[in-house]
């Protein structure tokens, strides 16, 4: 029974930190399958991460909050999709800049509006987080562990923004192969030149996906300083959007395997939190820094083709010109 | 939009023309690529535009498609002027094109790609339906057969260009455009084409073929219109001309079809190939067991439609591809069999003129100097013990020029700054005066203009006579018929057979190229 | 990142930088206003903590000296046609190639500890940078997304052998015990100091010479040796490389190497220039500012030392702000760094045009 409870647990926290892994990973699969690689994903994130818990914790709303994170994300998106569709520059290096603006940016500003050394005030007010939402007779199922405890734990319990993730995975799948947009997004990533002769824009089509992925990485840096945390300090994205990158890579860029990979990263982590210095039967006591490493250790397999092959879109970080 | 001209249609008389260019101009730089072209198609008709590469011919449909913008001129479609500045636009006005690299999402199947643009609303299913049947309308209609549900990456050449074809037609083209379609087809295939655009014209469509082949305008086409070196010089209707006349319209002058030459002497046997055997990265052969020989003093030419493993023999005669089997004999030794570093091959020897130069010949950001070394750089000449000698590379470059005409004669000039003729004979310097005895040229005048085309030639032609092999490759029949001593003529990745180039006809190697195995020379 | 259009030398390396640093400066200065400083305050603050007295001289020296080493690292892969990201991690682990023989041989003389320790620091970074090399050229995978794991990788593989292995017994933070005597690189000021000159102690050391002599190096191996020659075709036509006997997966898997091995000497700038130990995160970003000076340098040795020297004083010049403006501190140098990657990396086409056509001779101008 207690290995039962510890597995829900972990679960439990595999969902939540799932959460901005899977956002921001749909988000990638929007911009990746128009072609324009999404390294940008962190800097996207830290930004909304900021902008979000700064505006939460003035006007005290969080939807205001995730309006300004949305915002801020959405406008480094438009930087990088300026710089990348429009004058053609290159993809990798126009979100390492962002990345890097990013990251100076944000506590700076943090430090001279707040003045507690590149952070935000906590945020302990009403209404200034996103907090779970506990479903009916969730506190009551708890008496009967199976499955009462899963539906409290796993169902119940989370926040607006967690569910939002979980719905957002099949409402990608269904744009993506069941819609004249999806259609012309996988076909852009594919061959921009097919995309264009038939008469359609392939930088209007790059830009709206640019957009999507802004708009996404606004919500999950949203959730991870006003959900996931109360406020924002220096760094918090730490390296969560090149986990996202990863498990959209080890997803194959379709969405349910996107899903999948992003519960085994999440999984992977929240187990290692809780089992730090257990020793696992027949292994031992794996050390912390593995299970962090494995996600990346992973992908590079994968990219490797030893475990599996990767199929990127294939005009991925290609500048669409015509030829003279 | 300015109003309708009301000269231009008559009523009541024949049909209009469905598309007007007036006056198109367009630069690209330095290249004035269209000088204010005018040309009119009349509705109904299959109308060729000929010229030689870099005429203009592929600019100025493209000007049409909206892919670029006219810098002046304007454009009517069925006597109204449109203004296209994209492809959509043109979509719009009825036009499709079918361009020499075809336009297909290859992962995606027949049908997605041809809905691409089209698709009949914002969800799929539906449209696709409806598509659906509508296309195996177009396909009865028109004998168009495809496997709707094939991926198109998969698709023999052949039958993606008849889904290109009907993704035309059902984003409603009443005017269409092919750019070079018959490049990668046999002449069975060409035919076959053919009679499909006969047969559209005939219910109704426009067809504009481009293409610098002078049987294909005659063939098929009702009137033709000339361009050379930017400007139409020419426009006529099919039955009052000949080819001797257009080839004449097309360069400027009379056409010197044959290359001046004494007969060839040949010599020892050079090179022997046996049976060899190239694949490529999937595994599909594409050379299929090819056997020949070259011996020393003379010109052998390989003919056949482009793609039927041409590239695939020069380029393991050339040590790029590594064959899967059969032998290169040279010297007794057989370069096919183990490690033969690709350097092995100049050491041995061979030379290679790449059959595209600026994908594979030349490296566009560096100098004229540094590219006259490519392959050769770690030469004794060209560094000494790993150091590069510059001043000895610049002299090389200076003399190169000087000897083969390179204009201007400026070593330290950006490669991309010379012309293509400038570029070629560089990269022809560059692999002669390395003192092969075997030089291999693939498309020795692809992008070349008049001028340096018989420079070349002769070149080539000295090479032989100084008592060297030479392999040459190429699309263009009269250029092999030319320089040729002997010629082979290559269909599906096999020698289909073996001509003497005195008395090679276009009939026969087009029949060989089809693929009909057999001593044409009978 | 091919130039669309073609600029004169002078201005390819002088006036385009330069606008593009003024872009991002001026950015940088509204974003100090936004703060409510004067940015021209700022920026003097800057110039005068960076080269305002002996000492701060001598760090931005020391900071430029870890910038070179980086900076070069992105440069020589880049000519190879290789964006390698993983400066940061090739760096870290060059630490522990540095460190290893420090602590092993720290006691020996330092004509022995010096050249073993920076053999040791390519060595380890060349290693670290090699397998991402190897797997583009042999796996094809994108060099982009491995040098980025490989940072993530190099992270958790230092963190644990700092926490659980290399960490002096009995103490708390994760760092090794201090590297003995033989293992320090002679400061500048002492050197000068033995020839009379005194000059105020600061970490800048002999390491910096390294940095110029790699410079030297990086520049007669590409653009003076065949083996330089036969990387610059790779990175600009592989194709063309392959036609001309050169192969591209060999000449991948080589520059990655010497790429790493660059990253790998700023261990030994800032472990036996200044630190004296290895300690967790010390390359500090320091990888991913190559990536702006390569940018801003133009991938040329002498462009990376001026764009080191600039970088140098930033971070020098952006630690000494915070005394002054309390609301503004370094973050602000990396703000800048920043924008100058975007600047003259991403947007370098937005200023490059029109300064063609601007500088473009009229007779060969079309004619409208």
């Amino acid at each position: 029974m207690e290995a039962y409870r510890e597995i829900i647990l972990i679960l439990a926290a595999t969902i939540r930190v799932a959460t901005p892994l899977v956002l921001a990973a749909i988000a990638g699969l929007f911009s990746e399958r128009s072609g324009v690689i999404d390294l940008g994903l962190e800097g996207k994130m830290l930004a909304a991460a900021f902008a979000s818990a700064a505006v939460a914790a003035a006007t005290g709303s969080a939807w205001l909050g995730l309006g300004a994170g949305v915002a801020a994300s959405l406008a480094l998106a438009l930087v990088i999709a300026f710089a990348c569709v429009t004058h053609r520059g290159n993809q990798v290096v126009a979100a390492m800049a962002v990345n890097i603006i990013v990251a100076g940016l944000a506590p700076a500003l943090a430090l001279a509006w707040f003045d507690q050394g590149g952070q935000t005030p906590q945020l302990d007010g009403p209404g200034q987080r996103f907090l779970g939402i506990a479903w009916p007779w969730a506190q009551a199922a708890r008496r009967h562990p199976v499955p009462g405890l899963a539906y409290a734990e796993l169902l119940s319990g989370h926040n607006l923004i967690v569910y939002f993730a979980a719905a957002l995975v099949p409402a990608s799948a269904w744009v993506l192969y069941r819609t004249r947009f999806g259609l012309r997004l996988r076909a852009v990533g594919e061959n921009p030149l097919a995309v264009d002769t038939a008469g359609i824009s392939v930088n209007l089509l790059r830009y709206q996906a640019s957009i999507i992925s802004g708009i996404l990485c606004g919500v999950a840096g949203t959730y991870i300083s006003t959900a996931a945390s109360a406020g924002f300090v220096r760094d918090m994205t730490a390296g969560k959007g090149y986990l996202a990158l990863a498990a959209l890579i080890f997803g194959k860029w379709r969405p349910y395997p996107t899903l999948a990979a992003c519960l085994l990263f999440a999984f992977a982590d929240a187990g290692a939190a809780r089992l730090q210095g257990v020793p696992l039967p027949g292994i031992g006591v794996v050390p912390v820094q593995l299970i962090i490493a494995l996600p990346y250790i992973l992908t590079v397999l994968l990219l490797a083709g030893f475990v599996g092959e990767a199929v990127a879109p294939k005009a991925i970080g290609v500048p669409y010109t015509k030829e003279k | 939009m300015e109003p309708e001209s009301p000269a231009l249609q008559a009523p009541g008389g024949p049909p209009g023309p469905a598309l007007e260019l007036c006056g198109i101009d367009k630069r690209f730089g330095a290249v004035h690529a269209n000088r204010s072209v005018s040309l009119a198609v009349s509705k109904g008709s299959i109308h060729g535009l000929i010229g030689e590469n870099g005429a203009g011919k592929s600019t100025l449909m493209n000007i049409v498609y909206g892919f670029h913008r006219a810098d002046a001129g304007e454009i009517r479609v069925n006597g109204r002027r449109v203004e296209i500045g994209r492809p959509r636009d043109s979509i719009e006005a009825g036009i499709g094109m079918v361009h020499q690299h075809f336009m297909l999402v290859e992962r995606f199947t027949v049908l997605e790609n041809i809905v691409l643009g089209a698709e009949g609303g914002a969800m799929l299913g539906r449209g696709l339906g409806e598509a659906r049947s509508g296309l195996g309308r177009l396909g009865r209609k028109y004998g168009l057969d495809v496997p709707l549900d094939a991926e198109a990456g998969h698709l023999p050449v052949g039958m993606q260009q008849r889904v290109e074809i009907l993704k035309a037609l059902h984003h409603r083209a009443e005017i269409l455009i092919l750019d070079e379609p018959t490049a990668v087809l046999t002449p069975a295939e060409a035919d076959q084409l053919f009679r499909m655009l006969a047969l559209l014209r005939d219910q109704g469509k426009t067809v504009i073929l481009v293409t610098h082949k002078l049987r294909e305008i005659m063939a098929i086409t009702d009137r033709v219109t000339v361009m050379r070196q930017g400007s139409v010089v020419h426009e006529t209707a099919t039955r009052d001309t000949s080819p001797k006349a257009l080839a004449e319209q097309m360069v400027g002058r009379a056409v010197l079809l044959k290359v001046e030459k004494a007969p060839a002497k040949p010599g020892a046997g050079l090179l022997e190939v046996r049976n060899l055997e190239v694949r490529d990265r999937l595994g599909v052969p594409r050379v299929k067991g090819a056997s020949f020989s070259l011996r020393a003093g003379e010109i052998v030419g390989v003919a056949g439609v482009s793609g039927n493993g041409q590239s695939e023999l020069i380029e393991a005669l050339a040590g790029i591809r590594v064959p899967t089997g059969g032998s290169i004999l040279l010297g007794g030794q057989d370069l096919a069999r183990g490690s033969t570093g690709l350097n092995d091959r100049r050491s041995h020897g061979i030379a290679h003129v790449p059959e595209d130069r600026l994908r594979m010949g030349v490296v566009a950001s560096f100098s004229a100097e540094d590219n006259a070394i490519l392959g050769y750089h770690a030469r004794q000449r060209f560094n000494r013990s790993g150091f590069m000698r510059r001043r000895a590379i610049r002299e090389d470059c200076a003399e190169k020029m000087a000897s083969y005409d390179v204009r201007p004669p400026s070593p330290s000039l950006r490669i991309t700054a010379f012309s293509g003729g400038n570029q070629q004979k560089l990269v022809l310097a560059r692999e002669i005066d390395c003192g092969p005895s075997v030089l291999i040229v693939g498309q020795p005048t692809r992008g070349v203009d008049i001028g340096a085309i018989e420079f070349i030639h002769r070149r080539i032609v000295a090479l032989r006579d100084s008592g060297k092999a030479v392999l040459v490759v190429s699309v263009e029949l009269d250029e092999i018929m030319g320089l040729s001593d002997r010629i082979l003529v290559m269909a599906g990745g096999e020698i289909v057979g073996e001509v003497p180039g005195s008395e090679a006809t276009e009939e026969a190697l087009g029949l060989l190229m089809a693929g009909v195995k057999g001593d044409a020379s009978r | 990142m091919k130039p669309a259009d073609k600029l004169p030398r002078w201005a390819e390396f002088g006036l385009l930088p330069a606008i593009n640093l003024c872009a991002a400066l001026l950015i940088s200065g509204a974003v100090i206003r936004l703060i409510g400083e004067s940015p021209w305050a700022a920026f003097k603050l800057m110039a005068a903590g960076a080269f305002g007295a002996q000492d701060s001289i001598g760090y931005t020296l020391f900071y430029a000296t870890d910038f070179v080493f980086t900076g070069l690292a992105v440069a020589v892969a880049f000519h190879a046609g290789l964006f390698n990201i993983g400066g940061e991690g090739q760096a870290y682990v060059g630490g522990l190639g540095v460190g290893l023989v420090c602590l092993a041989f720290g006691s020996c003389s330092p004509w022995l500890v010096i050249p073993l320790a920076i053999a040791s620091g390519c060595a380890f970074g060349a290693a670290w940078a090699f397998v991402p090399g190897w797997l583009q050229a042999r796996r094809g995978s994108h060099i982009v997304i491995t040098t980025i794991m490989a940072n993530f990788i190099a992270s958790a593989l230092m963190t644990y052998l700092l926490v659980n292995v290399l960490i002096k017994p009995g103490q708390q933070s994760p760092e090794t015990r201090e590297f003995g005597p033989g293992a320090a690189m002679p400061p500048v000021h002492e050197l000068l100091a033995r020839i009379g000159i005194s000059f105020a102690p600061s970490p800048f050391n002999m390491a910096s010479l390294l940095a110029l002599v790699a410079c030297a190096l990086v520049w007669a191996f590409l653009w003076r040796t065949r083996w330089g020659y036969a990387l610059r075709v790779v990175g600009q036509n592989p194709q063309a490389a392959v036609y001309a006997g050169i192969s591209p997966e060999r000449t991948i898997m080589v520059a990655m190497t010497i790429s790493g091995g660059l990253a790998g000497c700023l261990a030994v700038n800032e472990l036996m220039g200044s630190q004296h130990r290895i300690l967790l995160d010390f390359p500090g970003g320091a990888g991913f500012v190559g990536i702006a000076v390569a940018l801003m340098g133009r991938n040329h040795p002498v462009g990376i030392l001026a764009a080191s020297l600039l970088f140098g004083a930033l971070y020098q010049g952006g630690s000494q702000l915070s005394f002054d403006m309390p609301h503004v501190n370094r973050d602000m140098v990396i703000l800048i760094q920043g924008l100058v990657i975007l600047f003259c990396g991403a947007l370098e086409n937005v200023f490059r045009a029109p300064l063609a056509a601007l500088l473009r001779p009229r007779a060969a101008r079309p004619s409208p």
